[in-house]
């Protein structure tokens, strides 16, 4: 079941997408993530999904193996729906003793819901199409004018870059630990609360101990590899805007222009 | 012999740790490392055997700066490790590979993890790339240059974790317990690997372990006991000493092991049979 | 008290179109008191199924028996069949986590909800059995070495008093040392215990001196199932699978190849060093 994870994880295959410049897919995702908030129509809702449907066809990357990212987070996405829709006053539609749903709790949880999908797709995406090491790489030329003020821009990427290497191996590990308490008789899923507190206990200290274990073996393979922070480093990747990537660029801004007159200036009837 | 000519030698290398109870109040000095004499030269294929705990790790970690001495000093080309101020091109000189190999993969893309080190180094792009695909290509992983390691074997891994080395153009890689955590198979690839680095680009290997069918091709091997060197020479004069072996619990090849057997039953076996092929010539010779 | 796996197939990722088989259509009956060696290479599908003898893993089809029992019955009780099928994982010193040694090796007994002071005299005997130091009871197990952490992850599986004992590779990693102090203990448990063994290696020489009866697994299908020797003389498929044979055997091999009389089902260095003494003299 932990293995079905795909948030935050790489998929190796050729694709334009794949070989944009990862700042032009961290900017995009981002005035993506925007546009979602700016639009308010269902018209809006169609124009993103269109967008995000034409980048995952560009993206090679199969769709079910997206919705498989998604699972993980259903109980999220099930949460946020029931609280928007019992807890939204308004025009009654259904009561259920205490509880009631609305008729602008229905449409909050719904655009809640569609919103969220949007979102955790349209960001999944980028991490899907670019390497940890290129997300980094990005992220630290993007942030870089913040080093002037003493921000750890290069530090801060290479930890996300290493956290996003090490969760699959963590969450075997997980699996491994889990599996071998189980098999001395731990319960993760019945019991009192206080014997799966007991049990919970026996999985993340192991899980902890090797984690710190493994913290200390990859800092000295790094040190052993020459590693002695940002400060003279040249890359094997380097980021230069191609000509593909301006056109990203002028496609991304071109969508966001269309969102802003969808939700905002155009008189749609829906 | 001069230091120029030797790429790691160690004088009197004695390192201690302080042993603490569980409070963390020290209760005693323990010497990892004992007064170890070491001379490696250039372009020598060096193996490094002796059980857990008898401080083979401890040594290699002197060779490239992770550890320093507690007395005596440690010669990297010349350089000594406990001035500071040759560090990085100790660690260039002497590349290390560890015994896990999920733990040293920094890239989540071979060649990207390939490419940490010249990274490092300041080694302009281009060069980075034609550093990287030789690299590859020296451990037969260039056709997996596009992976990512977590889908690796634990051998195909370790070569990656080699050609990362490599990548930083050392003259010497140790390698530590490399195929601890392997199965046969692996542990083949990457000795194989390590061979060949040694046999065809001349790097200078150390390959510490406790497997002895690893070390057979060594020119010179050390055994290590309690943090000293227990016996030194070539594998067949290693591996003549069985009784020896036996006493530091170290495993002798089966085939080494039946020729000794009937060297006490009294046929006369030559001493220090190292491989299978051998000792059927060595038998039919005597048998005709 | 026999453990039947009956057409058993495992697939990984069912749901999708890149289902593979980590087990296809496994056949197997493991009898009281046996030692079993497991071999087959990594991928082979020896790990997982090991994982289905306690129920750890729930077979795509196929059933499993434990006492003529099927083990995946709504109401069978898994958690003690966990306790009577110990299972030690590979790397089994990762799991410990309590903060002495003594208290990790009561998590079992105490999960199996036996008495406190039952599981105490458990933790004792089963402590005593791995043969550790008693003065490192009270210890960390984390300050413990490789091969004693080891021990103390065994004891944690013994102190359920498991009626059958199932280790997956309990050798990795360790030294030579290491290696023969846990193969040594193994056959002492089950020759003062009387368990039942099932051994998990990537390595002939390991179980070729211990074993009863070896399965030699590849592709997660059961290629052998036979006595150590009988499985030897298929030399040259083990080969073929990565696997090959104790490297006696293969020396007697190619003797016999260039011409001389030599039985071909032997395995360790001291029948071997017999029977070609006795051709020389």
């Amino acid at each position: 079941m932990l293995r079905d994870i795909t948030l935050g994880q790489y998929y190796q295959t050729d694709s334009i997408l794949h070989r944009l410049d990862a700042r032009v897919k961290i900017i995009g995702t981002f005035w993506f993530i925007i546009s979602i908030f700016l639009i308010n129509r269902v018209s809006g809702y169609l124009v993103a999904a269109a967008f995000l449907a034409l980048v995952i066809k560009l993206s090679h990357v199969p769709f079910r193996y997206m919705i498989k990212g998604l699972k993980s987070i259903m109980i999220l996405l099930m949460i946020t729906f029931a609280f928007n829709i019992f807890l939204t006053p308004g025009e009654i539609l259904v009561q259920f003793g205490p509880l009631h749903v609305s008729r602008e709790g229905l449409v909050l949880a719904l655009k809640m819901a569609v919103r969220l999908i949007l979102l955790i797709i349209g960001s999944s995406l980028m991490t899907l199409t670019t390497t940890p090491n290129n997300l980094t790489d990005g992220l630290e030329k993007i942030f870089n004018p913040l080093k002037v003020l003493h921000v750890p821009v290069h530090e801060v990427a290479m930890m996300m870059s290493i956290a996003l290497r090490f969760i699959p191996i963590l969450i075997d590990e997980t699996d491994k630990i889990m599996k071998a308490q189980m098999a001395r008789g731990a319960d993760f899923e019945s019991g009192s609360l206080m014997k799966r507190a007991v049990s919970l206990g026996a999985l993340l200290e192991p899980l902890f101990i090797s984690a710190f274990q493994r913290a200390n073996d990859l800092a000295m393979a790094m040190e052993a590899r020459c590693y002695r922070g940002g400060e003279g480093r040249t890359k094997m990747k380097p980021l230069i805007y191609q000509k593909k990537d301006y056109l990203a660029f002028l496609v991304i801004y071109g969508y966001l222009v269309v969102c802003v007159l969808i939700g905002r200036v155009l008189p749609l009837p829906f | 012999m001069t230091n120029a000519e030797n790429i790691v030698k160690t004088e009197n290398l004695v390192f201690e740790y302080i042993r603490r109870d569980e409070e963390g109040n020290p209760i005693g000095v323990k010497a990892a490392v004992d007064d170890v004499d070491l001379n490696v030269e250039q372009g020598q294929f060096i193996a490094i055997l002796g059980h857990n705990g008898s401080g083979k790790s401890t040594l290699a970690k002197h060779l490239n700066a992770i550890l320093l001495p507690t007395e005596g000093s440690v010669w990297i080309d010349g350089m000594d490790t406990t001035k500071g101020d040759h560090l990085w091109d100790i660690r260039q000189k002497i590349g290390m590979v560890f015994q896990n190999p999920d733990n040293q993969i920094i890239g989540q893309v071979v060649e990207e993890d390939v490419g940490f080190g010249p990274e490092n180094m300041g080694v302009p792009t281009e060069e980075i790339w034609a550093r990287v695909e030789e690299s590859l290509k020296a451990v037969g992983m260039y056709e997996y240059r596009k992976h990512s390691p977590n889908k690796l074997s634990g051998g195909q891994k370790q070569r990656v974790s080699i050609a990362g080395v490599i990548a930083m153009h050392p003259k010497c890689i140790v390698l530590d317990e490399p195929t601890a955590m392997l199965d046969p198979n692996g542990r083949w690839e990457v000795v194989r690997a390590a061979r060949a680095l040694n046999d065809v680009e001349g790097v200078t290997v150390i390959l510490i372990t406790h497997y002895m069918e690893e070390i057979v091709h060594a020119d010179h091997v050390i055994v290590m006991d309690q943090g000293k060197i227990a016996m030194q020479g070539t594998p067949r004069e290693i591996f003549s000493r069985v009784e020896e072996l036996k006493e530091l619990r170290l495993d002798v090849p089966k085939v080494t092991e039946l020729a000794y057997e009937l060297q006490k039953r009294g046929i006369p076996m030559p001493d220090g049979i190292l491989t299978k092929e051998e000792f059927v010539t060595e038998f039919l010779k005597l048998k005709h | 008290m026999s453990l039947i796996l009956d057409h058993v197939t495992y697939e990984y990722g069912s749901d999708t179109e890149l289902a593979v088989k980590a087990l296809d259509n496994i056949e197997l009956v493991i009898d009281d008191n046996e030692f079993l060696g497991l071999i087959g290479h990594t991928g082979s599908g020896k790990s997982t199924l090991v994982q289905h003898l306690n129920g750890l893993l729930k077979p795509t089809s196929g059933h499993i028996y434990f006492n003529g029992r099927d083990i995946h019955e709504n109401d069978f009780d898994r958690r003690a069949l966990r306790g009577e099928v110990g299972l030690v994982f590979q790397y089994p010193e990762h799991q410990l986590f309590e903060l002495t040694v003594f208290k990790d090796v009561c998590f079992g007994p105490k999960n199996m909800g036996m008495k406190p002071e039952q599981c105490e005299v458990a933790a004792y005997e089963a402590l005593e059995a791995v043969g550790l130091d008693e003065e490192l009871y009270d210890q960390s197990p984390l300050d413990l070495s490789g091969g004693q952490k080891r021990r103390v992850a065994i004891a944690g599986v013994l102190a359920m008093h498991p009626k059958v004992l199932v280790l997956d590779e309990p050798t990795a990693g360790l030294d030579p040392k290491g290696r023969d102090e846990i193969l040594d203990l193994v056959k002492e448990l089950k020759k003062n215990l009387g368990m039942t063994i099932v051994l998990v290696s990537h390595s002939m020489d390991d179980v070729a001196e211990y074993a009863d009866k070896i399965v030699v697994m590849d592709r997660g299908k059961i290629i052998y199932h036979d006595t150590p020797k009988n499985v030897f003389a298929h030399a040259k498929e083990l080969e073929a699978m990565g696997l090959g044979v104790p490297q006696v055997t293969s020396v007697m091999k190619s003797l016999a190849d260039a011409g001389i009389d030599v039985p071909q089902d032997i395995t360790t260095v001291d029948e071997a060093a017999d029977v070609l003494a006795a051709l020389c003299k």
